[in-house]
């Protein structure tokens, strides 16, 4: 199928970007890399009167580094951030799972700023942020705002950017310590989405795990903080045991869904699993 | 509509299209570059891949209007008159096909990869074409063809640099030609 027809509109700034998105109406959508959007729109799920693509937006695309932070332009593409080395030595947790999504073609035109407002809860970027404590910062007609990550998924495909609204970059704050990290995915096929997976962010001190952040995927409509898993490993020892003791309350608190790859206590099972690997490999056990 | 100009295979085409026409459609139904063929329709199988640009991508999953400026390469572009390209040659003597459907798409794929990693074990071809499904081959000789071409085009040098099957040994899987007669028996 071919999508219904639509208004296109193309801007090349910010702020010709927020014009469009306040002219297109209601029934408006943000086209960022369009990997997620166009295939939706192709069996009719969507059929928004007009895209606003930003694939010609200038200052949108790259990394830079801002002190205390990395700063990631929503409209870097996956590809982008496979081979950005500010990633690889500040938040190499970023490109671990950015590796899984999908396949190379849809890595060159998907980007880190559109998979992460699509708010997928399989997509792998949503529970990466989270781990990492990011920060987004939107903008709109009233102008810029940041919103912390605990706050920015709010539904399933639902996310805090508001009508007339985009996130224009991503600030991934910079570790101090012996940060070690892990994404640990399960799906089905090479290119598929996961059916659960587990970022881990662990900080080792003297032997012992002093704080660890852990993010799941696909464990409820939104990505989740495993918390009573961070609680049992702030200032545990680094050993297998303790790490798999921990590991066993992943699932607490989740309400993840029933479909046709999992179960829901298949799932459960999934995250005490994944957990346990992927906070083993970040703290070097 | 919208006024678009693309080059295509090194010619400029200037058009009308509607902001909803996808790129395949685009390429193949004003172009009549049916090389590129639509297989899943879903973003899944891969078997639309052209070279937006240089780099890989779905065509399906591309809006014509967004190739506008843009550079697209084709599997109708690769070959040099009658040369084939390394990739298409490497797919025709390792067996990388049976009934074919896939294989634009793999090409295209596959020389993607190769620009990225001029030298990659049977792993990385895998993971490198995980975008792209055949439902004939199994993916034993695509891998084959990759890894055969990458030789060649590296310069046909000897080690394959992770020690494992040499590129002069690279061969088909053996056909069992008693099993399937209809398969011609390879030299």
């Amino acid at each position: 199928m071919i999508p219904a027809p639509f208004a296109y509109a193309r801007p090349t700034t910010v702020d010709e970007a927020l014009q469009a998105l306040a002219a297109g109406g209601e029934d408006v959508k943000v086209m960022a890399g369009g990997q997620s959007l166009i295939p939706v729109m192709r069996l009719r799920l969507a059929a928004p009167e007009t895209v606003v693509d930003l694939s010609k937006v200038e200052g949108l695309r790259g990394v830079r580094d801002d002190g205390d932070a990395i700063v990631i332009g929503a409209m870097t593409t996956h590809s982008d951030v496979l081979s950005d080395p500010l990633i690889a030595e500040h938040a190499p947790l970023i490109a671990e799972a950015t590796g899984t999504v999908a396949d190379r073609q849809v890595r060159h035109r998907g980007t880190f700023g559109g998979a992460l407002v699509h708010a997928d809860p399989a997509g792998d970027l949503p529970a990466v942020a989270l781990a990492l404590d990011a920060e987004f910062v939107v903008v709109g007609p009233s102008g810029q705002r940041t919103v912390p990550a605990s706050e920015f998924f709010v539904d399933y495909l639902t996310t805090a950017v508001g009508e007339g609204e985009l996130l224009v970059e991503v600030r991934v704050p910079k570790l101090a310590g012996e940060w070690g990290m892990r994404y640990e995915k399960f799906n089905r096929v090479a290119q598929a989405w996961s059916i659960v997976a587990v970022a881990a962010v662990v900080r080792r001190e003297n032997g012992r795990i002093a704080e660890a952040r852990i993010g799941l995927t696909n464990m409820g409509p939104t990505p989740l903080r495993a918390r009573a898993v961070e609680e049992a490993l702030a200032g545990a020892e680094a050993t297998p045991d303790a790490v798999g003791a921990a590991a066993a309350r992943a699932a607490e608190g989740t309400e993840p869904s029933s479909d046709l790859n999992a179960q829901a206590d298949y799932r459960q099972h999934l995250a005490t699993v994944l957990t346990r690997r992927a906070v083993s490999a970040a703290a070097g056990l | 509509m919208t006024p678009i100009t693309v080059r295509v295979d090194d010619a400029s085409y200037t058009d009308d299209v509607e902001p909803r026409t996808l790129l395949v459609h685009y390429l193949r139904e004003q172009l009549g570059k049916v090389g590129t063929v639509v297989g899943c329709d879903t973003s899944n199988c891969g078997a639309c891949t052209v070279h937006l640009d240089g780099e890989a991508v779905k065509s399906c999953t591309v809006l014509a209007i967004q190739a506008d400026g843009c550079e697209v390469t084709t599997i109708e572009g690769l070959a040099r008159g009658a040369e084939l390209h390394p990739v298409q040659k490497a797919f025709h003597e390792m067996h990388g096909l049976q009934c074919g459907y896939c294989t634009p798409g793999m090409i295209m794929a596959s020389i993607d990869l190769l620009k990225d990693n001029p030298d990659p074990s049977d792993d990385e071809v895998r993971e490198g074409i995980e975008g792209n499904l055949c439902r004939c081959t199994g993916y034993q000789n695509i891998v084959r063809a990759v890894r055969s071409a990458a030789a060649e085009m590296r310069g046909g040098s000897d080690g394959t640099g992770d020690g494992s099957v040499p590129p002069a040994s690279v061969s088909p899987a053996v056909v069992d030609t008693a099993a399937a007669p209809h398969v011609a028996a390879q030299s």
